[in-house]
């Protein structure tokens, strides 16, 4: 096995019904590279939460995953409105979501959260108007 | 309780995972809302939805949850029921109405799913 395994996706955001595509291929790669279940959970829905909300939010974006011997890091980037409160945007609850997209199951104001819960490390780095590049680990 | 006496419980129609239907489950959650079930979700169990799109497939996958069970008569896509299937997740379709549904795998014995507070 190489020293560090990179994975990237292209998430599309014109289309809602493949979101969450990427995350499900992570999770198969890892169960194949038979890391620990509990570890492959953290990244993957760490990962989804992301890739929704980059949908819903930026028209979609990048995705890519390096795993090394120490920790998977996942980093989602976009061109997207960017985040004018990532204080706020962090609280559980706080949602910026239209109904049509609750309408989908989503927008109950959990991705941060989820994504901070499910990760060792959460870097949101922001600017309105230009976009987001968010980056998280989990440590192995 | 197996996934099979699952289905015989609410007269529900299996769509794909035949060849999981031997296997145990204790526990599960019922919401339309995947954000919820992303959040307070642990334990391999089942998810009771009515809310039909490829989320709620991706999200069971997330979850580790073996068995989806459609609520009142919602059917999935082949799109969806294909998912499944890579996935490895069971998923049945029932007439009964989702508080019907839990209130009967609920009376069976069926318990909630744990929260997950150690994430």
């Amino acid at each position: 096995m190489p020293d560090t395994l990179k994975f990237h996706f292209d998430i599309d955001g014109s289309d809602f019904s493949s979101a969450g595509a990427a995350s499900v291929m992570v999770k198969k790669k890892l169960r194949q590279l038979a890391y620990d279940p509990e570890i492959i959970r953290k990244v993957s829905i760490a990962m989804y939460e992301g890739e929704i909300n980059m949908v819903i939010h930026a028209n979609g974006g990048t995705a890519d995953v390096e795993v090394s011997d120490e920790e998977i890091v996942i980093i989602l980037s976009d061109k997207g409105p960017g985040i004018p409160n990532v204080e706020l945007a962090m609280q559980a609850g706080y949602s910026t979501a239209h109904d049509n997209i609750r309408n989908l199951g989503f927008g109950a104001g959990m991705g941060f959260p989820n994504m901070k819960k499910y990760t060792d490390y959460l870097n949101v780095d922001t600017v309105v108007g230009e976009g987001t590049t968010i980056t998280m680990k989990v440590k192995l | 309780m197996k996934i099979s006496e699952i289905r015989d419980l609410l007269g529900a129609s299996v769509l794909t995972g035949e060849g999981i239907l031997d296997h145990e489950v204790t526990s599960a959650c019922c919401s339309d809302m995947m954000s919820d079930v992303l959040a307070y979700v642990k334990d391999q169990g089942v998810l009771i939805t009515g809310l039909v799109n490829p989320q709620v497939i991706r999200t069971a996958n997330m979850m580790d949850m073996v068995c989806i069970v459609f609520a009142r008569s919602k059917t999935p896509t082949e799109e969806m029921i294909e998912l499944a299937k890579e996935c490895g997740i069971a998923v049945m379709c029932t007439e009964k109405r989702a508080f019907e549904t839990c209130g009967i795998l609920y009376t069976a014995g069926i318990s909630k799913c744990n929260e997950d507070k150690n994430a």
